[in-house]
């Protein structure tokens, strides 16, 4: 399921829209995860506020979405081009790969309540590959 | 047994007192055969699905999400028997229809993001938290009958 350059030109559209909410997407994107989805609060059990909203959340989903800016200006080369981000994940943070999709699926949601005229399906499947590429791309140094 | 909050309850029954099924049907099925393509093998008699917009338009599409609407509004009309209301839906879909039930969350996360759409900063973290454990019963009741 690679990306056209159809999908690629959708998910840059897309993304100066939304890498402007800098400030909160991330933030919110993470904290909706730790709530709807519980089981990945396991991940930061030494953060003293896991809510939505608190600092912690806030701070850390703004890295996170660094991370996703970095990812669409690698876009033509994301196996090769989060290789240190993968590294992290493998052997630092150890995070069971299937939570990508769940944070990926969490900030989906916090795109299309913040901007629903430009989630449009065709920039959703567009998108929601970008984000599997993504998710494959920060597994490439697992094993 | 599902145990439901008061704050979960209404928040269901406030978001399907909210949406227009027959636009959030349409919006939600529609959404999951262009982001999915390969969920359109179940409904190869619909006419014509070959790109988005003809999926868009198509009034097969249309009327079938509003059916699904429809059945979800059974689950919420009786949220401490998800498991019984959807006993023979979860018999269709097996025996007749021969769905993966790996699909039904497919359409699930697209309903999810349709209502968010629509609804906005009133579809907070909590509420969210609250359509996605209804939707995990729905899909887990759905389900049942597989076995």
């Amino acid at each position: 399921m690679s990306l056209t350059e159809k999908d690629k030109a959708a998910v840059k559209a897309l993304w100066a829209k939304v890498s402007k909410a800098v400030d909160t997407v991330g933030g919110e994107a993470l904290g909706r995860m730790l709530l709807v989805y519980p089981q990945t609060k396991t991940y930061f059990s030494h953060w003293p506020d896991l809510t939505p909203g608190s600092e912690p959340v806030m701070v850390h989903g703004k890295l996170i979405l660094g991370g996703v800016t970095e990812a669409v200006s690698k876009i033509d080369n994301l196996r090769g081009g989060l290789l240190e981000l993968s590294e992290l994940h493998a052997f630092k943070l150890r995070v069971d790969p299937s939570n990508f999709k769940i944070l990926a699926q969490s900030l989906m949601v916090v795109i299309a309540t913040m901007f629903p005229k430009d989630f449009t399906p065709e920039t959703h499947v567009a998108f929601d590959k970008f984000l599997a590429a993504v998710a494959l791309g920060l597994s490439e140094k697992y094993r | 047994m599902v145990v439901w909050t008061d704050f979960e309850r209404t928040a269901i029954q406030d978001i399907f007192s909210k949406i227009d099924y027959a636009v959030v049907g349409q919006a939600a099925f529609s959404r999951c055969l262009i982001v999915y393509p390969w969920t359109q093998r179940y409904f190869g008699g619909f006419g014509n699905l070959y790109n988005a917009a003809a999926i868009t338009s198509n009034p097969r599409v249309a009327s079938h999400g509003k059916v699904i609407m429809e059945a979800l509004e059974k689950a919420v009309k009786d949220m401490n028997n998800i498991k019984a209301t959807y006993a023979e839906l979860s018999a269709l879909h097996s025996e007749k229809l021969q769905v993966d039930p790996d699909n039904f969350m497919l359409l699930g996360h697209c309903l999810t993001i349709v209502v968010a759409s629509q609804l906005s900063k009133a579809f907070t973290p909590e509420v969210h938290a609250a359509f996605q454990k209804f939707l995990a019963v729905v899909v887990s009741s759905l389900r049942k009958q597989y076995y």
